[in-house]
């Protein structure tokens, strides 16, 4: 309980309130799909635990655009989750060791915490001539997620780029790109979009410190309280759509009215995801709500299956 | 985008061209402030050494320099704690490892302690500012409101969102003018000598945020190029003078090529530094290197005469008693970076009110419609935050026959050309003084004030032992 008052009381410093993290503890509970006699024990998770999990974050044929999602996260803060919650061992882009003590980090993580250390995976593998096509400090990504991954507790494959290859496996991927899954033959936990939103990976985590373990997983291996459910199911512009009320133009009345985008070529009724639940950026908004179609950028091979973009399906 | 709507002869609506300055506007300000200090503060900043520091000295020092909404000796103390209590843990994540205690930091604790909290200051505004991206394009990273002939958005056109987003442009520029500006002359204060360090030769800027139809006038930041340092001698830039080189890059053999008629055949190979060495072609303006960026853009809109780039560098340079030489150099490409994010930030602003002005005269026109010709060419010049950035692409029967685009990185982290010049990076790198070849903390200093987008392997070589150190920025 002390432990609880001390938390509060540093978050309360800081600007959020209890209520306002209560509020928030519910949402990622809800999310998760968890009854609501979970919501003080999500609370607890964000308490401080004595030992920080370790986590190693593998960046390969990406934007950085996974680690800027996760740098959106807003409760917990980023600050929160880097201090407090979790041990980032290895990060391109957040550390500051570089080069060959860089890589000393990663060495030594995976060693000293084998088989307990969590391995999030943000890009794709390239493994056409040895992985030629990408590499970090002369090791190829292939040697890379062959070394690290089957080390780690679990793998979780934030983005569509490490979960299927994303824009880089697109055709004609001259590097033979793959998901790392695919890439080396392991199982993996996948959180894709492009991006993906930090809500999921922030759920996901804290299923497997409250519960010990990860979440359950549809068979592209999404958890099921993120993916279950399709983006045209939970759309708020749904109701347009069966009442055939349609945009048959960007910038027209019906498009200022919030109609069903369908007919722009929207990819809701066959993408799984909860973008129009969960939303972006704190719950600001997300593509459908800001009048684009959705893309199923969550989707496998989203580039050439969905593609040509805005024709309607 | 921009370079289909130029193929396809489109012109976007007023709103249309307002809310892409704001998405813009807004990606500057908050990719700027993630890059002083989360991507480059800890070149500079011993977080190590914070914890020695006095608090209560702290809060003076901070109250000295700063205009901080936070401080005081307690607040400085609580952050002490927190910093503490993490080294404590024995977990130090990703400040693990890292050149703690090299010679080459110069900060007192007290200064870096103040860096430190504004560090995890920093964190915290940057997620808030990155909503005025998902207001009006859906989600940050990557917006999805811009459409070929305008944006998407024309439902989030309503007071709520506008005060929204005005408020959070607000509440960073607050934080840009009393936080962020005072930290990078405060800490540039103690590293003056890096204003004669890290420099390079020629300079280019596309520009960016169109303030009216007629393009390149009407942008805030101004096109043009620079050659040899010579501001006064600035020349506008034409885009046909760009040529891309694959003599030392992973390509198959071929000659310069102009973007329009250019080939990208990947031909993956060994580092072989006098052959190929790298994924990055060679780009080059009128047959030379430019480097690309903020401090390419301020000093073409100081050649320009721009008066409030001008006012701000002249400022800038009084405060911290540097000559305008000092601008070529690594302080100055990250004092530029600073300075510029000032100038966007009050444009941001002035454009929210310009789209409520052009909203109360009773247009609410955000796409114009258009169809795709048979064939076409159309090219799409503009900046980004780490620099220019061209698009050129070819459409025949209505597809794409070729597209190729020219980025900032290329541009400053391109190898050297089949003439042998240096990309920007490379020569900014030469004579870089590194005081323990080991821990080359000063090389990291110059290549991540180009605020580069790419992990890349440098080579240092001591010249009295003549060894060759691998050094990996990562």
């Amino acid at each position: 309980m002390e432990k609880e008052r001390d938390f509060f009381e540093k978050l309360e410093k800081r600007g959020v309130s209890r209520r306002d993290f209560m509020r928030y503890c519910t949402f990622l509970t809800a999310t998760m799909g968890l009854s609501s006699s979970f919501v003080p024990k999500v609370a607890e998770v964000f308490a401080a635990p004595a030992q920080r999990p370790p986590v190693v974050w593998l960046q390969f044929g990406e934007c950085t655009g996974c680690t800027e999602s996760l740098l959106r996260s807003i409760y917990p803060g980023i600050d929160q989750l880097v201090l407090e919650i979790l041990s980032i061992e290895y990060h391109e882009t957040i550390m500051a060791a570089a080069g060959k003590q860089a890589e000393e980090n990663l060495h030594n993580a995976v060693k000293k915490y084998e088989g307990k250390f969590v391995c999030v995976v943000e890009g794709a593998v390239a493994t056409k001539y040895d992985g030629a096509y990408g590499k970090i400090g002369g090791k190829t990504f292939l040697q890379i997620a062959k070394e690290v991954c089957p080390k780690a507790a679990a793998v979780i494959c934030y983005g569509t780029c490490s979960t299927f290859g994303g824009v880089q496996a697109a055709n004609p991927n001259p590097g033979g790109y793959k998901g790392v899954g695919e890439a080396i033959g392991i199982k993996t936990l996948n959180i894709p979009g492009c991006p993906p939103n930090p809500v999921n990976l922030v759920g996901t985590i804290v299923s497997y410190l409250l519960l010990g373990k990860l979440p359950a997983l549809d068979n592209l291996g999404r958890p099921l309280f993120a993916y279950g459910k399709s983006v045209h199911d939970q759309c708020q512009r749904r109701s347009h759509f069966e009442n055939n009320e349609f945009v048959k133009e960007f910038g027209s009345k019906e498009a200022a009215m919030g109609y069903c985008l369908y007919k722009m070529g929207c990819r809701g009724p066959e993408t799984f995801n909860n973008c129009p639940t969960a939303k972006f950026n704190d719950g600001t908004s997300w593509p459908v709500e800001a009048g684009h179609p959705c893309l199923g950028c969550s989707e496998p091979n989203f580039w050439d299956k969905m593609s040509p973009f805005y024709k309607e399906m | 985008m921009r370079a289909v709507e130029n193929a396809v002869k489109v012109k976007i609506p007023k709103n249309a061209r307002i809310i892409r300055n704001l998405l813009h506007g807004a990606q500057f300000q908050h990719d700027h402030i993630v890059h002083f200090y989360h991507l480059h503060a800890l070149d500079w900043v011993d977080i190590v050494s914070a914890l020695s520091a006095d608090p209560a000295k702290t809060a003076a020092l901070a109250d000295n320099v700063s205009n901080a909404p936070w401080g005081g000796a307690v607040y400085f103390k609580e952050v002490q704690q927190r910093i503490k209590t993490f080294v404590d843990s024995g977990q130090l994540g990703p400040f693990n490892n890292a050149y703690w205690g090299h010679p080459a930091y110069k900060l007192p604790p007290e200064a870096n302690l103040m860096a430190a909290a504004h560090y995890i200051e920093a964190l915290k505004l940057q997620a808030k500012a990155a909503r005025m991206h998902a207001i009006f394009g859906g989600k940050n990273p990557h917006p999805q409101s811009l459409v070929v002939g305008g944006v998407t958005c024309v439902a989030d056109l309503t007071p709520d969102r506008i005060a929204e987003f005005l408020f959070i442009t607000k509440e960073t520029q607050e934080f840009i003018n009393k936080v962020y500006i005072p930290d990078l002359l405060a800490v540039a204060s103690f590293y003056k000598d890096w204003g004669a360090i890290g420099g390079t030769t020629n300079f280019l800027a596309w520009g960016e945020f169109p303030e009216g139809d007629n393009e390149p006038d009407s942008l805030l930041m101004p096109r043009g190029v620079i050659m040899k340092r010579d501001i006064a001698g600035m020349k506008m830039a034409i885009q046909e003078k760009v040529t891309e080189h694959v003599a030392h890059g992973w390509y198959e053999d071929g000659d310069a090529k102009h973007p329009y008629i250019g080939e990208t055949k990947p031909k993956h190979g060994d580092y072989v530094t006098d052959k190929k060495y790298s994924w990055f072609k060679a780009p080059r303006y009128d047959g030379e290197p430019c480097e690309v960026g903020p401090l390419a853009r301020v000093l073409v809109a100081y050649g320009k005469g721009n008066k409030e780039i001008k006012a701000l560098v002249d400022s800038t340079l009084a405060k911290l008693g540097v000559p305008v030489q000092a601008l070529f150099s690594t302080l100055g490409r990250t004092a530029a970076r600073g300075l510029e994010t000032v100038a966007i930030g009050a444009a941001t602003e002035r454009w929210v009110m310009e789209l409520i002005e052009n909203l109360k005269s009773g247009d609410t026109k955000t796409y114009t419609a258009w169809e795709m010709p048979n064939s076409a060419m159309g090219v799409g010049l503009n900046d980004v935050p780490r620099g220019s950035l061209g698009h050129w692409i070819k459409i025949e029967n209505k597809v794409i026959k070729n597209y190729q685009y020219v980025v900032p990185s290329t541009w400053n982290l391109g190898p050297r050309c089949d003439k042998g010049k240096l990309g920007p990076v490379e020569e900014a790198l030469i004579g870089t003084p590194v005081a323990d070849p080991k821990r080359p903390l000063e090389i990291l200093r110059t290549i991540h004030s180009f605020d580069p987008c790419i992990a890349c392997g440098v080579h240092v070589i001591d010249p009295e032992s003549n060894q060759v150190y691998d050094i990996k920025v990562l």
